[in-house]
């Protein structure tokens, strides 16, 4: 009875999960594919080849851009984010309850009202239409959950080891590297791998403070529902999705498999 | 989001670290929410109230909000946006109920980790894929007429771009169960066994075990996870971009139709609808807890 419920939500669970990929899979291979044919009358690599040629060097760009936004902003709001963890997790102090709610506000206020406010000052600092605009916008949110993850982390972190290290005298930087970093690594991993795919999916604040001159992948993915181009969008798509696969993978391999609580 | 820590029980939670050492701790993260996202919001509201740094129009009123709430389309807008927050929250909670206990007592690594992979999909390639699938001539259109359901086009329901926003709603509901799931696994994994045995040796049947037992020990977890599936998908702008109708649409939609219209005096409207969005959702997460809390106590526990 067990193993047949098991075969049955496996199916359920297969299906309702794959059935999104199935036409992003054909489509990026077909060369043609009329209505009403279930699947392409004929295959090709037209697509593929298309955004890896240097005809389709909007892609490799949006792809660059994507990368390194997604990446400097996971790198800062780990860096930010381990000194707070650490403050809200370890100690109880005088507006503790304000600091945490400041702290996680920006997880339920839309980035859409904060990008329109950004967008006039940016524009005045020279940030507007850059990388660095992009993920400032992008950082004000991605910080918060970052916070989250590792103020879960802190909360079960035992600094007592800290303590000994420095009775055996080991120096504040030798505690920091070889005793606190090791000990929240996976929580580092989890806190980055969030913050990762949460810029890496962002549309709408890139879309204002990048004034739609910036492109990242997702400001391409919309251009190109736009002008009709079935099979790059759907190529794009998996494009799109392969990190998430990759961050999923590794995660269920490094970190077990509650790991992934709390992704958006 | 991990389960929020309980600091104020935790017996290794200490007091502070002296206030500069906590100061140092806390300096970077609060500079920069105070600076981009404080400083986002405070000059949202600024602009919003009709005040352009530098550009010397100093008159502040509220005529920017008034516009947008009087607005006839508002209304409309408004009831959109909070039908589809409201009934892809209630579907999404629902099924994660079911799927939590199924999962939970199976203890299946692989359905598991495939359970994950929509929690790491971006909202924009699932609306993709949707329009693939559900447009009139999209994937189920074509098996339709493999099967000789319909004839063309013209007889397939329309499923995107419609009145009732289904294609918005399945794409949030693919996305959210998981991560509403993992919040209730997260908790059922360590709730044991005890509390349903008890049940069971006081005779409760299997509805009352759960009504009983399961949904408030769940109902913490349930609670906050929906909160935050709500506050997303009723702030949220690619989804009802792609799949909605270009009338009605949702308040986001109309925000950035509004802030990024050729007349620039439409721009403080903009902004005014994302602020009334952002209260919108600020006074829904403080009710519901507020609820929760006069509900529990008076003793209602759910």
């Amino acid at each position: 009875m067990k193993r047949s419920l098991a075969g049955f939500t496996g199916v359920i669970v297969i299906c309702a999960v794959g059935i999104p990929f199935v036409p992003l899979c054909l489509w990026s291979f077909a060369r043609r594919w009329f209505y009403p044919d279930l699947y392409p009358q004929a295959f090709g690599l037209r697509a593929w080849t298309y955004i890896t040629s240097t005809a389709g060097t909007q892609v490799l760009t949006a792809i660059g851009h994507s990368v390194v936004v997604a990446a400097v902003t996971a790198l800062l709001a780990v860096v930010i984010a381990v000194p707070a963890g650490r403050a809200l997790g370890l100690y109880a102090f005088k507006g503790k309850d304000a600091v945490s709610i400041l702290l996680t506000l920006p997880v339920i206020v839309p980035p859409l009202c904060v990008a329109m406010g950004l967008h006039l000052w940016f524009i005045r600092l020279g940030l507007a239409e850059t990388l660095g605009g992009v993920i400032g916008v992008h950082l004000t949110f991605c910080l918060p959950y970052a916070i989250f993850v590792l103020w879960g982390v802190f909360s079960n972190y035992n600094p007592d080891f800290e303590d000994q290290a420095r009775s055996l005298g080991a120096s504040r930087l030798t505690v920091l590297t070889r005793i606190m970093l090791p000990m929240i690594l996976p929580g580092i991993s989890v806190a980055a791998l969030f913050a990762f795919l949460l810029s890496w999916s962002q549309y709408l604040s890139t879309l204002i403070i990048g004034g739609g001159r910036l492109m990242t992948l997702p400001i391409l993915l919309f251009a190109l529902m736009g002008s009709g181009d079935r099979p790059v969008a759907a190529a794009v798509s998996l494009v799109f999705v392969a990190p998430a696969l990759v961050v999923l993978l590794f995660s269920a391999r490094y970190l077990g498999t509650r790991s992934l609580v709390g992704v958006r | 989001m991990t389960s929020r820590p309980q600091y104020d029980v935790d017996a290794r939670t200490r007091p502070g670290s002296g206030f500069f050492g906590l100061t140092f701790l806390l300096a970077p993260a609060l500079t920069v929410i105070l600076l981009l996202f404080g400083g986002g919001l405070v000059l949202g509201v600024v602009q919003a109230l009709g005040y352009i740094p530098g550009a010397g129009q100093g008159e502040l009123s509220w005529v920017h909000f008034t516009g947008v709430i009087t607005d006839p389309d508002f209304l409309y807008s408004f009831g959109l946006t909070l039908y589809v927050a409201c009934v892809s929250t209630c579907i999404a909670a629902a099924l994660s109920i079911v799927a939590a206990l199924i999962l939970v007592s199976l203890q299946s690594r692989w359905i598991h980790f495939i359970f994950q992979i929509p929690l790491t999909v971006p909202h924009l390639v699932v609306a993709v894929a949707v329009v693939f699938l559900l447009a009139p001539a999209g994937w189920f259109s074509r098996a339709a007429v493999a099967i000789g359901l319909i004839q063309g086009t013209t007889d397939f329901p329309l499923l995107i771009n419609d009145n009732w926003g289904l294609g918005i709603i399945l794409v949030y509901v693919w996305k959210e169960i998981p991560f509403i799931t993992l919040m209730i696994l997260a908790v059922l994994r360590h709730s044991g066994e005890e509390l349903l045995d008890v049940g069971r040796t006081l005779k409760a049947g299997a509805w009352q075990r759960f009504r009983h037992i399961t949904l408030p020990t769940i109902f913490p977890a349930l609670g906050a996870a929906s909160l935050i599936v709500f506050a997303y998908t009723f702030g949220a702008f690619e989804v009802p971009y792609l799949l909605g109708r270009t009338y009605p649409m949702t308040l986001p939609v109309w925000a950035y139709k509004q802030y990024s219209d050729i007349d620039l005096l439409a721009r403080p409207e903009g902004i005014a609808t994302g602020i009334v969005i952002a209260l919108v959702i600020t006074a829904a997460v403080i009710g519901a807890q507020m609820l929760t809390k006069a509900a529990r106590r008076r003793g209602i526990v759910l």
